[in-house]
């Protein structure tokens, strides 16, 4: 009798245990104000002022303006941001701080609270991109992207390698701040490959090749192409789709709750 | 039915063996001690109890239930507080509180457990600005959110003051008087002599006593110890043969004499007739914490 009563009560855990979480993840993301300035207000002040430093078609940038060219890139700078260095540090805190494993202490599993925070990461990625790409187009007249499948299947070839590539330097952090350490290294080396400090436009074919092999160079390339209304090149796709595959597995057989 | 019931529990971490072998049953409704010296595997043994971890052998029932292959059933009628668990910086006291609940179908309400421990007009604050003892608190709301049946608090009261730590207790008391059954693991001897109903003493792996606080000091020491420094030098031999007296030792200066009965008055009345002054007399009944030395180390006993 009683276990039939125990087992009344606690029929899986309410689905208002997901929307609960996910409201409390998206309230504790907006009360840092760092993560904010970095993830979404950096990448957007960087799109005005190349938009503002020139809008006009240049020959070095093989006709393109420099705002064309740094569209692509400061989006790809919000997926590095928000999945590569600030999501590893939250769910690093929550396993130091034993949130994780307090979690799953409950009816809810630790599962549910990772879901919240990736879905949170992803939100915030959608809302600064489609910030970044309307006031591109009405301040500085960059075109939508309007390739819309090949572009949607980048951003999701890149959310996913890149969420993964947070999770597992989450893995392998020992610490939050490890995972502060970690996730700012592997900035540079990611945003240098998809121009940020020199447009892809501009790198000698060597240097570009090398990027074409790595997840942001790919991304940033393939993000320019469907912006032109072409669909992107398939090794493209092929190198970002082989990094979202190889960092999950990765991901998920190295993700510690404890 | 027993709330909980532990039969041969076994864990080992690779070569280390935290649980030897553990046995206990809980009624429904007491406040359940689980003592013992750091690394005798209390926390491994209500972590099996909880289910974080799968016990290597042994059977373990939670209200009728597997830890393990009831694993949703056994979280909603058994409530924990972790060992050094904390919260998001700026989580809000209030927005935790609801988060929690919204975890469970028959949660309490949170108002309430904020009012009835004292975080009321706490709701809005962040957890990094709270005190120890308000994170403790919240940490044991967190637990009652669900409306468990069991409450298990793991090192309740460690590093809170004094004041806090007899505030949690009260409350402790209040929890219980509600109906739930608690487990409370620490190595605080006052804590457990105030608060449990029943105690069992945990060293290396091993239950090596269960008893009510009262009835394990009884067992482990027997009755009374006396102490005191006499005027004169005093042969052991004079007390040894005294009706009720265990064992005499002298240290340094110093006399100790443990015994039961009429022991105080017998060695008081041997030492007049000597003509010995007692200086310094203490006499001191057995405590649990006689008891906890006595039991988890036997080379250093009396």
């Amino acid at each position: 009798m009683k276990k039939m009563t125990a087992r009344a009560r606690t029929i899986a855990a309410p689905r208002a245990a997901f929307t609960k979480l996910l409201a409390t993840e998206a309230k504790l993301f907006l009360r840092e104000p760092l993560a904010l300035f970095w993830g979404v207000l950096f990448p957007l002040i960087l799109t005005v002022a190349m938009g503002l430093a020139g809008d006009g078609h240049d020959t070095s940038l093989g006709g393109l303006s420099l705002v064309d060219v740094y569209v692509p890139v400061t989006m790809a700078m919000v997926m590095s941001i928000m999945s590569v260095s600030l999501l590893p540090v939250i769910l690093a805190t929550y396993r130091e701080r034993g949130i994780l494993r307090r979690m799953s202490t409950t009816p809810v599993r630790p599962w549910a609270l990772l879901g919240a925070d990736v879905t949170v990461n992803i939100g915030v990625i959608v809302c600064a991109m489609a910030v970044i790409a309307i006031v591109a187009r009405v301040a500085f007249h960059v075109a939508l992207p309007s390739q819309g499948f090949g572009f949607a299947l980048t951003l999701a070839l890149t959310a996913v390698a890149m969420l993964a590539l947070g999770a597992l330097v989450a893995s392998l952090a020992t610490s939050a701040r490890v995972a502060q350490g970690l996730g700012t290294l592997l900035f540079f080396p990611l945003m240098f490959f998809a121009g940020l400090w020199v447009p892809q436009q501009q790198m000698s074919a060597t240097l570009r090749d090398v990027g074409d092999f790595t997840p942001l160079g790919a991304a940033t390339a393939a993000i320019q192409e469907s912006m032109h209304g072409q669909w992107p090149h398939a090794s493209h796709l092929t190198v970002l789709a082989a990094f979202a595959l190889v960092l999950s597995v990765a991901a998920s057989r190295l993700f510690r709750w404890e | 039915m027993p709330a909980i019931e532990v039969e041969h529990l076994q864990k080992r971490y690779g070569d280390t063996v935290a649980v030897a072998d553990v046995s206990l049953t809980i009624e429904e409704g007491e406040i359940f001690g689980i003592l013992g010296p750091n690394g005798a595997g209390k926390t491994t043994t209500v972590e099996c109890i909880a289910g974080l971890r799968e016990p290597d052998a042994g059977r373990i029932s939670i209200m009728g239930l597997d830890p393990m292959a009831d694993r949703d059933a056994v979280r909603g009628v058994l409530g924990i507080q972790l060992q050094e668990s904390q919260q998001p910086d700026k989580l809000k006291v209030g927005e935790a509180l609801e988060l929690y609940a919204s975890f469970y179908s028959q949660a309490a309400d949170p108002e309430q457990l904020l009012g009835a421990l004292g975080l009321l007009d706490k709701r809005e604050t962040r957890f990094a600005k709270l005190s120890g003892g308000q994170k403790q608190r919240l940490s044991i709301a967190l637990a009652l959110i669900g409306n468990p049946r069991i409450a298990v608090l793991d090192e309740l009261t460690t590093g809170l003051d004094p004041q806090a730590r007899r505030e949690t207790w009260a409350l402790i008391e209040g929890i219980r008087n509600r109906g739930v059954t608690i487990v409370l693991v620490t190595h605080l001897m006052e804590e457990a002599e105030r608060l449990c109903d029943r105690v069992a003493l945990i060293d290396a792996g091993r239950v090596v006593a269960l008893d009510t606080p009262a009835g394990l000091a009884d067992a482990a020491v027997a009755g009374q110890l006396i102490r005191f420094r006499p005027s004169a030098p005093l042969p052991a031999e004079l007390l040894e043969g005294l009706p009720g007296v265990h064992s005499v030792e002298l240290e340094r200066d110093q006399v100790i004499v443990t015994g039961s009965g009429d022991v105080v008055s017998a060695v008081i009345g041997a030492l007049a007739r000597q003509g010995i002054v007692a200086h310094r007399l203490r006499v001191e009944q057995a405590s649990l914490e006689d008891a906890f030395v006595a039991l988890t180390q036997p080379a250093r006993r009396i």
